[in-house]
């Protein structure tokens, strides 16, 4: 059941031949036989799933319902769950009940979907790796001695191991793609103000975006039929009209004017790497798409404007984490200092901590225009850079990360190391335009995603697209051996 | 030494909005802690801030009234610092890109001369709540009612030069938004607070002197005294021949003292940086010019009109448009009346006796406009003589019914009727034969003197109802025998 997409399922459910407690309940057993090993979920809701399985169920009784009726789905631990611990990864949110439910959660519920639990992240989505998590690192299920990628690393390995139909992410710098790429699943990030990100705890508002994760295009454009669209709750949510993602999906590519940005094939990135995405290639130009060699001039600039646009944000939208309202506060403090000191040391993990110094300090009269105004700038030319390319191409392709997933620890000691590992994916969340991670092959056995990166509010472009690939590969379909059975 | 004081004011003004400023929470004064709050006010983890497009038109409506240039795209910047009743770690504000921009008052002082400050910028910006520190067994309590509270904080140019000018300017703020209607301009319960930026130098120098702010000072009287009480510190201190700290300072009006609150050194680094929450606020001429053609008349228009059109002295003009439920009761008896000094002179007199004394606002009198213009028509008509009206005056005040039931019910009616006046005169003379001898025989210019007896005479026996139009002519013919 677990290898089944949602439409089939869907299907089932409509026909009876299948419950939607009956697939809950497979999936909460997948996930106490294999979560052991891959700690992909913080919060396993196994009473409140079953309860809205049940519910889900007596819809579908009466013949109503949608495509993710019934759907036993996940949720990144960053999304506000009403009633229900939602930590960040972090244990300054350890004890954070919110009282209301994200915007995203909640469109999701409203189409009938189950929630399984809330899935494992770097804490507060500051990561590639998911070794950032204060509830231990994540493993990848196709090898569990390396990293899932991050930061929604437990939703990457979740939906990969078969423990979840689909699970939400979010990417500030490549938080869905690289994971998804790392654990051979499909994931988007849809264009910035897609998806409203009302009751999504914030690590770099600008950037932050929220999307879905799954084993195929058209998996995710189900579940990003419910998530999208405009949401009075936040202010930078686009007023633009959705489209249908299930009916473009269908749509042929010939014609499709594909470019490969030179920058994105340099020293680097791991020759396996660029053989499966040349492969990739070829296939779509199979499909009838033709190919074309771009430039995206300011690649490399976009490490040090993220990581300073990225902390400088998170500095501030960290600081209601004070110890005062809500989330961990310090024993017996003996004054308002220390307990703003201690609560905020006790409570933030390394990464956390390094991020919000590094803002702190970017944003420091005198330090402004040097960091946060320069940093502004290039983001700007690299948004002209991806502007000038679409006007070239209708897409644009490459890997999504340099390499394959890295063993445990062996970057924690290399910050810039790790940071270079989001080379291809950070520049897309400073223009703010859409893009997919979609696997692509193995190279030593460890899946390899292509990313497809397209114009603001392509979404719909780039499901088709991704799906059209998937009707003539089998990479998304494969499960890792650990998985296998049940 | 002969020291110049140089004063710049920011006033915070509250934004008379039904709710908040980014999210749908009420504003109001004095509710239970906590309940006019939602998440956004509460700064809860992924809570988002939604701006309320009223205090924008609000604060466009104030950028005109001072002559202002309107930011066409400003931008709104998060202020970072730590206090526990600042919910997010920030306060949502304004500083590269305010929403007004340069502007300027012509401030009108009590000697009649008018001086002109120059306004630097207005801005919007949200309140923070408030800690309190009593009840909580040595710990404080958070209440943020308060929190995300629409503000306008108005920042003069240092062209003040005395306390005198300081109250003036806030007072003619503070006419200016009540009378917009974009702020309540209570200031008891902090509806509008003023901080106070004073420096002294040497009478002719050119350079500005160390300044110190002092923050939160709620009342004209306060302002006035704390300034005073600033400059003789100050002074004192550049006398002994030491140097002014910057600093921020707190004004005690119970020790009528200033203290300090805490230096520059330990002043916050802010960081401020354009907020990612919200985008730029974007105008369009059409909005602006639409805002415009809404605004009411102002103060200063409303003084001039009054002196133009009603021949009211300048005096009198910027008493009555002062504050509009003042300019708006005159107008109303006016309308009545059609006697524009007759109104003035009651509505600042008789009137504004009563008020002081019961301690009421001018929109809280018990005797409304139209009666009031009803009552002084009775003057006018010659019902009642001048003296009977201010007693009528209080008999109406006090509730026992209109003008006319009043003058009634205590037939209080002049008496006109001159062949009435003519007996009541005679048996005066008869009664007083040694006076009238007395006046008879007088010189002319003591005449004038003495027929005031007679007159005086004239009103008790009529128990002040006979009108002194008609009585006086009357007598001094009579007299004259």
């Amino acid at each position: 059941m677990f290898q089944q997409n949602i439409a089939t399922l869907a299907q089932q459910l409509r026909n009876k031949e299948i419950s939607s407690v009956e697939l809950t309940q497979h999936f909460l057993q997948r996930i106490s036989q294999f979560d052991e090993n891959l700690n992909s979920f913080i919060t396993v809701s196994e009473s409140q799933a079953l309860e809205q399985a049940k519910a889900a169920d007596a819809i579908l009784s009466q013949g109503k319902g949608n495509n993710l009726t019934g759907i036993p789905i996940a949720h990144k631990d960053l999304f506000c769950t009403q009633g229900t611990l939602t930590t960040c990864g972090s244990k300054m949110l350890n004890n954070f009940i919110p009282p209301y439910e994200s915007t995203v959660t909640q469109r999701l519920a409203q189409a009938g979907t189950v929630t399984l639990g809330k899935t494992n992240m770097d804490e507060f989505a500051m990561g590639s790796s998911n070794e950032n998590s204060f509830y231990g690192a994540v493993k990848n299920p196709w090898n569990l001695d390396t990293v899932p990628g991050g930061s929604s690393g437990g939703s990457a390995a979740a939906v990969a191991a078969g423990l979840a139909i689909a699970a939400t992410g979010t990417d500030t710098g490549g938080s869905i793609r690289q994971p998804a790429s790392f654990c051979g699943i499909t994931g988007l990030k849809p264009t910035y103000g897609r998806v409203s990100r009302f009751g999504m705890i914030a690590y770099a508002s600008s950037l932050d975006q929220a999307g879905p994760m799954a084993k195929s295009a058209e998996d995710c454009a189900h579940m990003l039929q419910a998530m999208a669209g405009f949401d009075q709750n936040d202010s930078t949510c686009s007023e633009t009209a959705t489209d249908d993602y299930i009916s473009n999906l269908n749509s042929p590519l010939s014609g499709l004017k594909i470019g490969l940005p030179k920058e994105y094939f340099g020293d680097g990135l791991d020759s396996n790497v660029a053989k499966i995405i040349m492969d990739a290639v070829k296939e779509f130009e199979k499909l009838g798409a033709t190919v074309k060699e771009i430039s995206l001039p300011n690649l490399q600039l976009s490490i040090p404007a993220y990581y300073v646009i990225a902390p400088s944000e998170a500095s501030s939208n960290l600081s209601r984490f004070d110890g005062v309202r809500f989330g961990h506060r310090c024993e017996n403090p003996k004054d308002l200092m220390d307990m703003y000191t201690r609560s905020r040391a006790e409570g933030f993990g390394t990464e956390v901590q390094k991020r919000i110094m590094v803002g702190t300090y970017a944003l420091s009269e005198g330090y402004y225009d040097a960091y946060y105004l320069k940093a502004q700038r290039i983001r700007r030319l690299i948004k002209q850079d991806f502007v000038s390319a679409l006007e070239e191409v209708d897409v644009i392709m490459g890997p999504v990360a340099p390499t394959t997933a890295f063993e445990l620890g062996s970057k924690t000691s290399d910050p810039v190391a790790m940071y270079l590992e989001d080379i291809y994916t950070l520049s897309v969340n400073l223009a703010g335009i859409p893009a997919m991670s979609v696997p692509a092959g193995f190279s030593e056995k460890m899946p390899v995603g292509l990313q497809i990166m397209g114009n603001y509010f392509s979404e719909a472009k780039l499901l088709n697209i991704a799906h059209q690939y998937q009707q003539v590969t089998d990479w998304h379909t494969q499960t890792p051996n650990m998985a296998k059975g049940a | 030494m002969n020291w110049e004081v140089v004063i710049g004011l920011e006033i915070h003004a509250q934004l008379a909005t039904k709710s908040k400023l980014f999210s749908g929470a009420a504003v109001g004064f004095g509710a239970e802690p906590n309940t006019q709050t939602t998440l956004v006010d509460l700064g809860m983890p992924g809570a988002l801030p939604v701006f309320n497009k009223e205090a924008l038109r609000m604060a466009v409506m104030f950028g005109h009234a001072i002559n202002a240039e309107i930011g066409m795209t400003s931008v709104f910047a998060r202020k970072n610092y730590f206090y526990p009743d600042l919910p997010k770690g920030y306060q949502t504000s304004q500083m590269d890109h305010p929403i007004v921009g340069i502007g300027h008052l012509d401030v009108t002082l009590e000697d009649g001369t008018t001086t002109r400050v120059g306004i630097t910028r207005a801005h919007l910006e949200e309140d923070a709540g408030k800690s309190l520190h009593e009840d909580f067994q040595g710990m404080t309590g958070i209440d943020l009612n308060r929190s995300s509270t629409p503000l306008l904080e108005i920042v003069s140019e240092p062209d003040i030069r005395s306390a005198k000018e300081a109250v003036a300017y806030v007072k003619m703020i503070h006419s200016i938004v009540t009378y917009l209607g974009i702020c309540d301009g209570n200031m008891a319960e902090g509806s509008m607070r003023c901080d106070i930026n004073l420096s002294l130098r040497p009478k002719g120098q050119k350079e500005y002197g160390t300044r110190t702010e002092i923050k939160n000072v709620n009342s004209f009287r306060f302002i006035e005294k704390a300034i005073y009480t600033e400059i003789e510190r100050q002074a004192d201190i550049l006398e002994d021949g030491g140097r002014i700290i910057q600093e921020t300072r707190l004004y005690d009006p119970e020790l009528n003292e200033t203290r300090s609150m805490r230096s520059k050194e330990d002043a916050n680094d802010y960081r401020y940086f354009p907020c990612p929450d919200l985008l730029p606020i974007v105008l369009t001429q059409e909005y602006v010019d639409q805002i415009k053609s809404t605004l009411p008349e102002l103060p200063n228009q409303k003084a001039t009109r009054f002196q133009n059109e009603l021949n009211l002295s300048e005096y009198d003009a910027s008493v009555l448009s002062s504050s509009r439920p003042l300019a708006d009761y005159f107008e109303q008896a006016n309308s009545i009346t059609k006697d524009a000094k007759l109104t003035a002179n009651w509505v600042m007199g008789e009137l504004s006796k009563l008020l002081n004394q019961a301690q009421l606002d001018i929109n809280e009198s018990p005797v409304s406009a139209d009666a009031f213009g009803t009552l002084l028509q009775r003057i006018k008509d010659n019902t009642i003589n001048g003296k009977t009206a201010k007693d009528v005056l209080q008999a109406m005040w006090d509730g026992e019914g209109s003008a006319d039931d009043i003058i009634e019910a205590k037939g209080l009616k002049q008496v006109t009727d001159t062949g009435a006046i003519e007996e009541m005169i005679q048996a005066i003379l008869d009664a007083n034969t040694a006076q009238v001898e007395q006046y008879r025989s007088a010189e002319a210019d003591k005449q004038k003197k003495m027929i005031g007896f007679f007159v005086g005479q004239v009103m008790k026996a009529s128990q002040g109802k006979a009108n002194p139009a008609i009585v006086n002519p009357i007598l001094a013919k009579m007299l004259k025998g």
